[in-house]
Formats: structure tokens, sequence, C-alpha cells
């Protein structure tokens, strides 16, 4: 027994058909979690898509869904992905395109009229572009509204926010003031791979006996930290003579003698 | 006026009757936002030929309020309640698609019996919504007492919400694994006796409307969507039924228990406002006949995932083993993590497709979670809905979209 998620028609054989059916045009096509999402060409995505909805064996009539998404890390931030669904086959596939803040999409209204709406929630959103949808007007957000809300780099908070002014006599918009600091917590473990230091886990590399300090165990000379293995033994110390200090013979022999009383305290002792 | 009408004094001529009769203008109006007919904050900006509809652009998103950004800032726990503020009409509709796509990427099972109690609720809700519906549609057209004799239902209704959940409308029920708690056998019993009284109420106020002349005077031959237009523009649930084709994703792409689930899919024949109204009269009759089976095959055992890295335990287990405590304690601050992936998951809601676009990036928070609301697409076709029927029309057509705001704006 798999988990309980709607079981529609089998993907046997699907990618296979897809592959054939838009050709060169396919960048990548995955079947993860049952589902099938097909990656194409931008410039080639209407074409795509008339294809699936077309080409017998496929018949994605349906378009039910358009949807942005953003990777601000990657070089064509933007992935819109198109959720077609077929009647007659009972069968859904995903159809990706990545596309920047700049180049525009281009429209499916053409194929669904669906796609009006749904284009134009991307784009009041996320900013992305289409090319050819005859009222790309922002749809969800307020009249006025400046940028895109939902980026990654927009904020939770929003820029501004507004009230009705008893003064003025009407709703007037103001820069948003929070009363308490916006709290986001982290919640990586660092038990299950963090890739940076948690406050106070330093500590946690063993200390040098004594008094609590800043330094690492294997930083101190002499502390209980286990020794560095292979490296540390192949890294030959520099000031073993004085080839390697280069500070050649000494000059005065009569200086350099011993002296028989140990006038500096611990002087002997140095050697 | 009065100039006019001196203008125009003692004019008359039988060979030019439209001597007098002066030239109008379309005109455009605003219908809502604040209007009791537009289900919500809705604005239509109509143009309008005299007193038909020339062009409808419906301006959106009044209720948008970011729900699928802030769920990306919760964990998948803690997102699960805005779920039940997108369609408030039926939340725990709402709440079945989002648990489905995380237990998908999780891959988790669910035991027997939380997916019937699921089943047995989510119809429960299609009842709730479709009576809310049907009768907001029957006083959108001039009818008023079987409106309020479904508020009764509708009452008796949201008491079986309360008990189970504790909350009549923002129930947040069902949980990623199974559902919140487990019914007590006098709730069963009572739900299974109410099942028998309530349709007295029902039909006595759809026998107010169902025949009723000048309720079929309003509806017949309304809005008709041909179904290569309801494929086009997106249509799913009663929308697409109404339009003849038999389309249920509770049947085509089963989902719980419902493939073990004996219903009818009612179709309309021509596609009219009427049609859509009786599709929902039916399958509130067959919503009843999925919830006797429920309660009659339900069996016992757990109402949730014994995982518990996913599903906290019981509130006893967790006084006697140190060990219950951590899991419940790590689940409700951080939450559990979701492997990385994305699913789309859609489910029948009363309205039409539900379904979510979840994309996990392994954390315990929703990279993107993006929801996909029956009413955007419906809503869109307003405007070849209702192009060359008259403005009182409008009403008639939008109630029988049956729209929610909370959906529709996110």
């Amino acid at each position: 027994m798999a988990s309980p998620a709607p079981v529609m028609a089998s993907n046997e054989g699907m990618i296979d058909a897809v592959n054939s059916a838009l050709g060169a045009s396919v960048v990548a096509i995955v079947d993860a979690v049952g589902e099938i999402s097909v990656t194409v060409e931008r410039e080639a995505l209407a074409e795509a898509l008339l294809k699936l909805r077309d080409t017998p064996g496929l018949e994605y009539q349906q378009l039910m869904e358009i949807a942005g998404v953003d990777y601000p890390e990657r070089p064509e931030r933007f992935e819109v992905c198109y959720h077609l669904l077929s009647l007659t086959r009972n069968h859904r596939i995903r159809v990706k395109v990545t596309t920047d803040e700049e180049t525009p999409v281009p429209s499916v209204t053409d194929i669904w009229p669906v796609a009006g709406w749904l284009e134009r929630e991307v784009f009041d959103l996320y900013g992305v572009l289409f090319a050819g949808n005859p009222d790309l007007r922002r749809i969800l957000t307020d009249y006025g509204f400046r940028g895109h809300p939902f980026r990654k780099d927009f904020p939770l908070t929003g820029y501004v926010e507004m009230r009705y002014s008893e003064e003025h006599k009407r709703v007037i918009y103001e820069p948003v003031k929070l009363a308490q600091d916006f709290r986001t917590f982290d919640f990586m473990s660092p038990w299950e791979g963090a890739e940076y230091i948690l406050p106070g886990d330093e500590k946690a590399q063993g200390e040098a006996p004594g008094a609590p300090t800043p330094l690492k165990a294997d930083e101190i000379k002499g502390g209980n930290a286990p020794p560095k293995g292979e490296e540390a033994a192949a890294t030959p110390k520099t000031t073993e003579d004085t080839d390697d200090t280069g500070a050649g013979e000494k000059a005065n022999k009569k200086a350099a003698e011993k002296s028989d009383e140990p006038d500096v305290p611990g002087g002997d002792k140095d050697g | 006026m009065a100039e006019y009408l001196e203008e125009i004094a003692g004019e008359t001529d039988a060979a030019d009757p439209t001597v007098g009769d002066t030239e109008i203008s379309n005109y455009t109006i605003n219908f809502g936002p604040q209007h009791p007919a537009a289900h919500g904050v809705l604005r239509l900006v109509m143009e309008l030929d005299g007193e038909i509809v020339e062009r409808v652009d419906p301006h959106i998103g009044l209720l948008h309020r970011g729900t699928e950004k802030l769920i990306e800032h919760k964990t998948y726990l803690q997102a699960l309640p805005y779920f039940d503020r997108l369609d408030y009409v039926s939340p725990m509709c709402m709440e079945h698609s989002y648990v489905l796509a995380i237990e998908k990427l999780l891959g988790l099972e669910v035991p027997t019996r939380a997916q019937y109690i699921r089943v047995l609720f989510a119809e429960l809700t299609r009842m709730l919504n479709h009576w809310l519906n049907l009768g907001s549609h029957v006083m959108d057209v001039g009818a008023m007492t079987p409106n309020i004799w479904m508020f009764e239902l509708r009452e008796q209704a949201m008491a079986f919400y309360e008990r189970a959940s504790g909350a009549r409308m923002h129930a947040a029920y069902f949980r990623p694994g199974g559902v919140h708690q487990d019914l007590p056998p006098k709730l069963i019993a009572d739900m299974a006796d109410w099942l028998d009284t309530f349709p007295t109420l029902f039909e006595d106020a759809m026998s107010l409307v169902v025949d009723n002349r000048i309720f079929k005077q309003r509806n017949v031959d309304i809005a008709v969507v041909a179904k290569e237009d309801a494929i086009r523009w997106g249509f799913s649930g009663p929308m697409i039924r109404g339009s003849g084709i038999p389309w249920d994703l509770r049947k085509s792409q089963p989902y719980d228990v419902y493939d073990r689930m004996d219903f009818e899919v009612p179709v309309g024949t021509r596609g009219d406002c009427y049609d859509r109204f009786m599709v929902r009269v039916e399958e509130v009759w067959q919503s009843a006949k999925i919830m006797r089976q429920c309660i009659n095959d339900m069996p016992e055992g757990p109402i949730a995932s014994l995982d518990r890295k996913v599903v906290p335990p019981k509130r006893g287990e967790m006084k006697q083993s140190m060990e219950a405590l951590i899991h419940h304690f790590k689940l409700y601050t951080e939450g559990f993590h979701v492997p990385a992936g994305e699913v789309y998951v859609a489910t029948e809601s009363p309205k039409g497709e539900f379904g979510v676009y979840l994309v996990s990036d392994g954390s315990n928070k929703p990279y993107r979670c993006k929801i996909r609301p029956t009413a955007f697409s419906h809503l869109q076709a307003m405007d070849f809905m209702t192009r060359g029927h008259m403005l009182a029309d409008a009403t008639a057509i939008l109630g029988a979209i049956d729209v929610v705001f909370g959906e529709c704006d996110r």
C-alpha cells in the first residue's frame, strides 16, 4: 500500500511517446514521484503544447494550471510549469520552461483561452512576461501595486501598508512599520549536516586544559587535540637549522659560547 | 428631463414611430465589489447596451492575502490551517489536496480507518458546500425560503464538524498521515441517524424550486456552455458535468478509499445554469450515499500513520515514553522534513478540481506551494457566458459558477 494520492493511468511508455512527439525541443524529461515533467525550449513552448494536445496517444485536452516558481540562484531564475490533463486518457503531465526577468515566454492563449488569466497571475506575482497575451494586466494584487510579491527576494511583509486616514478621509499608503521584528527561525539540525557552525558549536571540538580560550584545542601547542596525522608529519618544520632560517653562521663565536654562570633566569635551559 | 419633454411635446408621426426616441450609447456599470449577489468581493465591470450585457471584465484579487507566500514561510503542519481559509465553505476538501500532496512526496501510508474518515468528512463538506450554493443561487434569482431552510441543514452538519474537530468551520482536521483525532462512536451513530432524517427538509426545500416555473425561466438556457468550450476554458467539477462530460476525479483518479465507494456521477444535458443547479442537487444525494457506505464499512484501527517522524504520538503515550515526548517536541517545533521533489495533486472539491502543486527542497518548509483554485478558470469564462444575456442573468450565472473568493484570490 502506497500513499493514498489520486491514481491515474500508468506512466509506462509515456516518456518515449512524448519524446517522439516533441522531438528536439525537449531539454529534459523525468518521471519522479509518479509524475512526468518535461522541460522544453522556451521558444518551442507553444508548438510543443499544441503537439501534446493534438497528437493521438497524448491528447492532453485541458490546461489546468500555470505555476511560476522562483529559483534566484539559477541563471534563468523563473520556472513556468504548465499542468495538462487528458480527459480521454486520464493522465497528467507537467511542461516546464525557464526564463528570466526580461525574456518573454510565448503565450498559449491561442491554444487555451483559460491561459489568459493564468498567465496574468504569473506575470503579476513573478514578473514573467508573456509574448502574445492580449491582456497582460495585474490580476491579484492591488490597483497600482509595485513589485512582484512572490519573488523570493520580496519581503514577506511587503513594503507598504494601508489604513483609512480620518484626517485625509481616504485610504492612505505608508511604509510598513513592524511592532515586532520579523522573526524567522532556522530549523536546520546540526546533527543532519548543517554546513555552517551554529553559535557555540565551536566549543564541541575539545578545549585545551585550563582556562577557556577562543583558540581551538588543535591550535594550542601541547593541547589534547589529536595529532593532525599524515599532513602534519609531511610538512617539515622550517626552523630546524640555519639552512632553513637563512640565519647564516654565528657572527661572534665568543658571544655564542655559553656562559658558566646563569645570570639570566632560565638562560641555560633554552639551549 | 423637463426640457426634453418640452422638446418632444406634441411630436407624433404615424409614419415614423421613432420620432422622439433618442440614441443611447453603451454604458459601463460596476457590479460589486459590495453587492449581495457578488458572492463576496467580486467587481464586475460590465458594458451594457440597454439591459443586454456586451462585455464583462471581472476584477478579482480584492481578497488576495498572499497565502502561497505565507505558506513558504511556515512548516508543513503550520501551513495546513491556511487551507481552511481558502474556500471557507468547504474547508476539509481544501485540506484534502494538501495532505495528499505531502503524503505523496513522503510516500507515506495512511491507515484505512483514517482514509474512511477523510472520505466521510469530505462528503459531508460537499453537502455543506452545495447547500450554501444552492440556497444562494435560489436567492439570487428571487426566492428566499429554501436558502433559510438549507442554512438549518448546514447548521446540523456543522455540529458534526464541531464534534469531530472542535471547530465549526476552520477545522484543521485532516493531517499529513491521517486525521487529527478519532471519531467517538456516538458521533458516528448520530451521523447515521441524521442521514436518515435530513432528506425531509432538503426535499421540501428543493420541491419549492426545481419544478418552479419562475425558477426555470431564470435558469433554463441561460449561459449554455458546449462541451468543447468547457474543455478549452479549463472547467471542472459541476461546471464540466453540467455541460455533459462525465468527469469526476473521485471516479477517474480515485484517492483515499473512493475506489471502494459505489456512487453515480450526474451529468447535465444542455449545459445551462439549470443543469449545473440540478447536478449539485443530485450530488448531495450521492454524497449521502457515500457517507452511508463509509459509516457501514469503516474498520477499526489507528486514525493516523504510526510513523513517528511525521505524525505526533498520542498524549497518553507522551506521559510514559521519553521518546514519544521528544518526537512530539520535534514535530511541533522543527516539523518534519519532506524529500526534495515536486507533485501536483488534485482532488474533486465540491467546486471542481482543487489542485496543490507542491515543490519541496528537502527542508521542513515548502519551497513553493501553488494552489489551483477552481473559481479562477470558471470566473474567467464569465465574459463569454454572460455576453448577450440580460443584466439580471449575470447573478444567475454567477450563482451557478459557485465562486468563493477566499479560494479564488488566495
